[in-house]
């Protein structure tokens, strides 16, 4: 039997966490003018017609503005999520499937995001 | 899960209610959480009444009033009864603390309710299992550690850096704040909780230790260290008027300037 203090040491540190930690406080801090920015720029759009919302992305400021906002709104959530996870499911099989579902689908609905904008901007 | 419900084997129920002294002026009631392992069943809530103006003024007081004359089975960790030794940490009227240091009148509420320490196995009445606390203590290796050959005499200290011990030292690793964070009831097994990490800091802060990075190192880890999440439980709870939600801060500020 192990003695009982190499319970506490487990695997020893995994020398990560400074960079999850990091971007969770980068893209909070973004997040405050980009995210004024889109709830503002979202409330003048609305009832407008299709060729108006079209007009508006096609201007490359509001197309790389919209960008920055959904890569930091994502890459924010995913991170948070994370944590949520992290915290509360303690079931290992569950949190992998959890963890590993939070990246794939912050990724997947990220560049579905993106490549939404891009055909506003750039579409015929 | 987590979970959030106690099991019904571990709700408490209502138990013995002793009548109060005779002839009390000043009586109180004391609602206390029991537990005996051999006995086996469920935890119970006895009821005590003591007379406040033939008690001393201190929870601890009235728990060694209550053992000495009315229930010698009452069981709880104490010592010194002078907020130094860390052993009759409970939770008393909802907090967490020193029964030692925490006067009766202070206590809100009607009832003085006594709990053991939130979240931990109890081993008996107010007593709870510390060992994973005190290995997580162990693991940061709490000993000056250098590199340099020692000196003809003491490793010296300027005024200044002495004075950035202050705040961390005074710390007894009562368990008062681990056991208050919600992070350390969740992951208690992975997260090594604010008593330990302000112990880690304290020699990290420490100008004569020569190890403060690997020490850092060792803490870089996204349970051990970046599981808080500034809830500042264990600042508000700590006896010892203590911030160890700062000493985190400061450990986490001092991973992130190594790469700037």
């Amino acid at each position: 039997m192990a003695h009982r203090a190499s319970a506490a040491r487990r695997l020893g540190s995994a020398r990560a966490g400074l960079a999850e930690w990091k971007l969770q406080r980068l893209t909070a801090v973004a997040l405050v003018p980009l995210g004024l920015w889109f709830v503002f720029a979202m409330l003048g759009l609305s009832g407008e017609p299709y060729e108006t919302v079209r007009a508006f992305f096609r201007s490359p400021f509001n197309a790389t503005m919209t960008i920055l906002t959904v890569i930091a709104a994502f890459q924010h959530a995913r991170l948070g999520v994370r944590v949520i996870i992290e915290d509360y499911v303690h079931t290992p099989a569950l949190r992998l499937v959890g963890l590993v579902a939070t990246d794939l689908l912050a990724f997947a609905f990220a560049t579905s995001s993106i490549v939404a904008v891009l055909f506003a901007a750039l579409g015929s | 899960m987590v979970e959030f419900r106690l099991p019904r084997e571990s709700e408490p129920e209502a138990g013995r209610r002793w009548p109060a002294p005779e002839g009390a002026r000043r009586p109180r009631t004391f609602r206390i959480y029991r537990y005996d392992p051999e006995a086996g069943g469920r935890p119970r809530i006895d009821t005590y009444v003591v007379d406040l103006d033939d008690c001393g003024p201190m929870v601890l007081d009235a728990l060694i009033k209550i053992k000495n004359e009315i229930d010698p089975s009452l069981t709880f960790r104490r010592s010194c009864r002078e907020g130094v030794c860390g052993s009759c940490s409970m939770n008393i009227g909802g907090e967490n603390t020193l029964a030692c240091t925490r006067a009766i009148r202070d206590v809100p509420g009607e009832e003085v309710t006594i709990y053991p320490l939130p979240h931990m196995r109890v081993i008996k009445d107010l007593v709870v299992d510390l060992n994973t606390f005190f290995e997580q203590y162990e693991s940061i290796e709490p000993w000056l550690k250098t590199h340099t050959p020692p000196p003809d005499r003491e490793r010296l200290q300027s005024p200044e850096e002495r004075a950035r011990l202050d705040g961390l030292w005074e710390c007894i690793l009562c368990a008062c704040c681990s056991t208050a964070c919600p992070s350390y009831w969740w992951n208690g097994d992975r997260y090594l909780g604010p008593a330990i990490l302000l112990q880690a800091y304290r020699w990290i802060a420490d100008s004569r230790d020569e190890a403060t990075g690997e020490r850092l190192d060792q803490l870089e880890d996204p349970y051990k260290l970046y599981r808080c999440h500034t809830i500042f439980n264990c600042t508000q709870t700590c006896p010892k008027g203590l911030n160890p939600a700062k000493a985190i801060a400061e450990i986490k500020k001092a991973i992130a300037e190594r790469e700037l």
